[in-house]
């Protein structure tokens, strides 16, 4: 018998066929899988079950891979132990999926070496909030900078800590969680009205991109078709925002070396971008614009006529404020070998999206696990070698050119017909689910891979609803870039990499 | 007239800071606060309280003051428009130089009197820069000196007894770069330290005065814009062609800190800062002018 199950990004297995091993075996079984260049996407605990012959409660852990090679997933469960030896030593990607599961759970990974918060929960048995064993270095000329979890300026909440030498940082740890709202927990029982909105709005710069995986999971779930063209409708808004931020992020680069042309072009075109996402559905940030079965609005052809206009007009601004920034020699010097994250170091961690992209990693789950209807839509995937700041600011650039070219092709080309395939149009109402099923859903957002992985108890109701934004891969990777940098480049690693603590902290 | 230049002085430099924002936004395809934009903030300052961190002792209280006094009595000691300062004495420069370090030492010393991460880590900073800048400074002043045959920062930019165009071009040439340099690190302007950023942690001199607020926080806006003046000025000085005319001579100075004060803008929206461990290169390549001008100066 295998030992495990394959699915395609955006179906469903019945939870019963997903195989049970032992704890020792599904380790080796992770182990070879991770050595074959699979990625983690998920690791989790499944609901509680009532075992009535018992009469005790258990539970199953899962873990989700991607196999980028083969463009399938691969799913395994084994039965909750209390304790097990942790995973991390040997496979690092899993570091904060185990802290996760042991802050959930209480089930112990024994032998993690960084067993700490992942977030403070609003909840009887987490941590005080803020309070955190923190790494120290000590000895001559050895100091320690802490920033946040307040800051200055409008950003989120989360806390950095710097073990200095000089100006020289020889760790970062960085605590989050500040910003956790409880939202699987709130998801569990659904989906109800509530549902939707909390996907739009669990990290606001990807609404898209969340709303999307829900979508394919409740499609997926609910045995629910999804129409052609609303599927190619979702495809342009996913890249209407990753335009919006990508092109935000290389002006808010440009700011943050006080390089004042690019900063203040890019700061306006941004809003071009959403004002074209606005156009579609009336919001800048795409809300209530996906739904289960395809989109809640249509567009006409001249609808798609002017979308293509405005694009054009913003992405040949975008190009002259990047090449300009390109073009100038302090930028470079001020970019090139700051933060630099190799490609193995990227491999064990990880890390996904552009981040990944800029080390070598060639994962983009656009072109490796299309969702359904996207087959032959696949989009170049560029990757760079450096894994330095520059490298992550010309993968956006990049990224821009590939997005504004398939929005164009996608609009000049939009499949005929209805936007949606469900009855009644309309976010709230969702069909029934199919009881005890698993799906997983991957979305490659503007930051990186969303992955949703949902199981539906005996009422078809969600039982367990993962959220994964890709920030909760990624933040790992800004502690690595720092080693050895110079303190004072701190915010420009940041910035290339631009996280979301929501995201992450859910 | 020598007291006209301190009025004068003290009246425009906040406009400085305002003249840099409007080409700063004109680069950057923005409109810009108004050229007042400075003086309306300390007009707001002023009216407001302080509050000091609970850490702090009269040190802190007393970094803005001492920094402000130190640099307008640093003006006092720079000629204008060819005419001599206020006052006037054998060795005067070194009094000008050591007055803005002492302005600098009050404002390191009130720093690091918070106790606070941040402000120590941009005193540091701070100090380490003005290490290299002042000998920098110093070095740049001597030539005028070799030149002038006297040591008075009054004689030493005057067209009439010191340097002119004439006969030292060359050296005035160099000295204007090497000042400019200088003034660009001292003034905490790109591509040593970025005045508008919002990261503590990349801020040099906006960092030291992040837990200032009120009446101190204007001195200090109000001492950066006297400081920025005294340097423009110092340029400006070396620049000056020798003129008859009382009123053309004044007209020239006048233009020739205007211009460092828009030179000082394109290079701030033309370039990105540096990284911090490259401005003491710059630095460094101002030395190299200075010392250079040295060489030609001395027949």
């Amino acid at each position: 018998m295998a030992n495990h199950i394959t699915l395609m990004n955006g179906t469903s297995v019945p939870v019963h066929s997903i195989p049970s091993l032992g704890i020792g075996e599904f380790s080796q079984w992770l182990t070879d899988e991770l050595h074959n260049r699979a990625r983690v996407c998920a690791f989790f605990a499944g609901p509680q079950e009532n075992d009535s012959q018992n009469n005790r409660t258990s539970r199953m852990l899962y873990a989700v891979l991607a196999r980028d090679a083969e463009n399938s997933l691969a799913v395994a469960a084994t039965p909750a132990p209390q304790a097990y030896p942790a995973f991390t030593p040997a496979m690092p990607a899993l570091h904060l999926f185990e802290r996760e599961l042991y802050e959930e759970t209480g089930i112990e990974p024994t032998g993690h070496p960084w067993l700490k918060p992942v977030r403070f929960p609003a909840t009887p048995h987490g941590p005080a909030i803020g309070i955190a064993d923190f790494f120290t270095v000590t000895g001559e000329d050895v100091h320690e900078v802490a920033v946040g979890p307040i800051h200055a300026g409008i950003i989120e909440c989360g806390h950095f800590r710097f073990q200095c030498q000089g100006e020289v940082v020889m760790h970062l740890e960085i605590s989050l969680g500040y910003h956790h709202r409880g939202i699987e927990k709130a998801l569990q029982g659904g989906p109800t009205k509530r549902t939707l909105p909390f996907m739009e709005t669990l990290a606001g710069d990807t609404t898209i991109g969340h709303s999307w995986a829900y979508s394919t999971i409740i499609e997926a779930l609910a045995h629910l078709p999804v129409a052609p063209r609303g599927q190619a409708l979702r495809a342009v808004a996913l890249e209407l925002e990753r335009l919006a931020n990508h092109t935000g992020d290389l002006g808010a680069l440009a700011g943050d070396i006080g390089y004042l042309p690019t900063s203040a072009f890019c700061g306006r075109l941004r809003g071009d971008f959403l004002n074209i996402t606005a156009l579609l559905c009336g919001n800048r940030f795409g809300r209530n614009l996906v739904c289960p079965g395809g989109t809640a609005v249509a567009a006409d052809a001249a609808l798609c006529r002017t979308m293509v206009e405005r694009l054009h007009l913003a992405a040949k601004d975008v190009e002259g404020a990047a090449n300009l920034m390109w073009r100038t020699g302090s930028v470079l010097s001020r970019m090139m070998g700051i933060g630099t994250v190799p490609e193995k170091a990227a491999r064990d961690l990880g890390l996904v999206g552009p981040a990944a992209r800029a080390s070598g990693l060639p994962c983009d789950a656009r072109s490796t696990h299309p969702l359904p209807g996207m087959r032959g839509h696949d989009l170049h995937t560029h990757t760079l070698q450096a894994g330095d700041v520059f490298a992550r600011a010309t993968m956006r650039h990049k990224e821009i050119q590939e997005s504004v070219a398939f929005i164009t092709r996608m609009l000049q080309s939009l499949p005929e017909g209805e936007v949606y395939s469900h009855p009644t149009p309309g976010c709230s109402n969702t069909p029934p689910l199919a009881p005890h099923t698993l799906a997983v859903a991957l979305v490659e957002g503007w930051r990186g891979e969303v992955c949703h992985v949902a199981m539906t108890g005996a009422q078809g109701n969600f039982a367990r609803y993962k959220v994964m934004d890709p920030s909760f891969h990624n933040w790992i990777g800004l502690a690595m870039a720092l080693r050895g940098q110079q303190i004072s480049d701190f915010p420009l690693c940041n910035k290339s990499f631009n996280l979301s603590y929501c995201g992450h902290d859910l | 007239m020598a007291a006209f230049h301190l009025v004068l002085a003290l009246v425009l430099a906040p406009l400085l800071a305002g003249i840099i924002n409007r080409v700063k936004a004109r680069f950057g395809g923005r409109m810009g606060k108004p050229y007042l934009q400075l003086y309306y903030d300390i007009a707001k300052l002023l009216q407001k309280g302080a509050v000091y961190p609970t850490a702090s002792s009269w040190v802190f209280r007393a970094g803005p003051v001492v920094g402000l006094a130190a640099t307008a009595t640093a003006l006092c000691l720079l000629p204008f428009a060819g005419n001599k300062a206020l006052f006037a004495f054998t060795g005067d420069f070194l009094l000008a130089a050591y007055l803005l370090a002492m302005g600098r030492f009050a404002t390191v010393a009130a720093a690091l009197d918070t106790g606070s991460a941040f402000e120590g880590m941009g005193a540091s900073r701070e100090v380490a820069f003005a290490a290299l800048a002042e000998p920098v400074f110093l070095l740049g002043l001597m030539p005028l000196g070799l030149i002038a045959g006297t040591y008075s920062l009054s004689f030493m930019l005057s067209p009439a007894y010191g340097a002119n165009w004439g006969n030292d071009w060359p050296v005035l040439i160099l000295l204007s770069v090497a000042f400019f340099f200088v003034t660009l690190v001292e003034n905490c302007r790109i591509p040593a330290d970025d005045p508008n950023t919002h990261l503590e942690l990349t801020m040099i001199h906006e960092v030291m005065v992040l837990d200032h607020g009120g009446v101190e926080l204007a001195f200090i806006e109000y001492g950066a814009a006297l400081k920025l003046w005294f340097f423009a000025a110092l340029i400006s000085g070396v620049l000056l062609p020798s003129l008859e005319n009382q009123y053309a001579s004044l007209a020239a100075s006048l233009a020739g800190v205007l211009a460092v004060v828009v030179a000082i803008g394109v290079v701030e929206s033309v370039m990105a800062r540096l990284r911090l461990m490259r401005v003491p290169q710059i630095i460094t390549l101002a030395g190299a002018f200075a010392a250079l001008a040295c060489l030609l100066s001395v027949r």
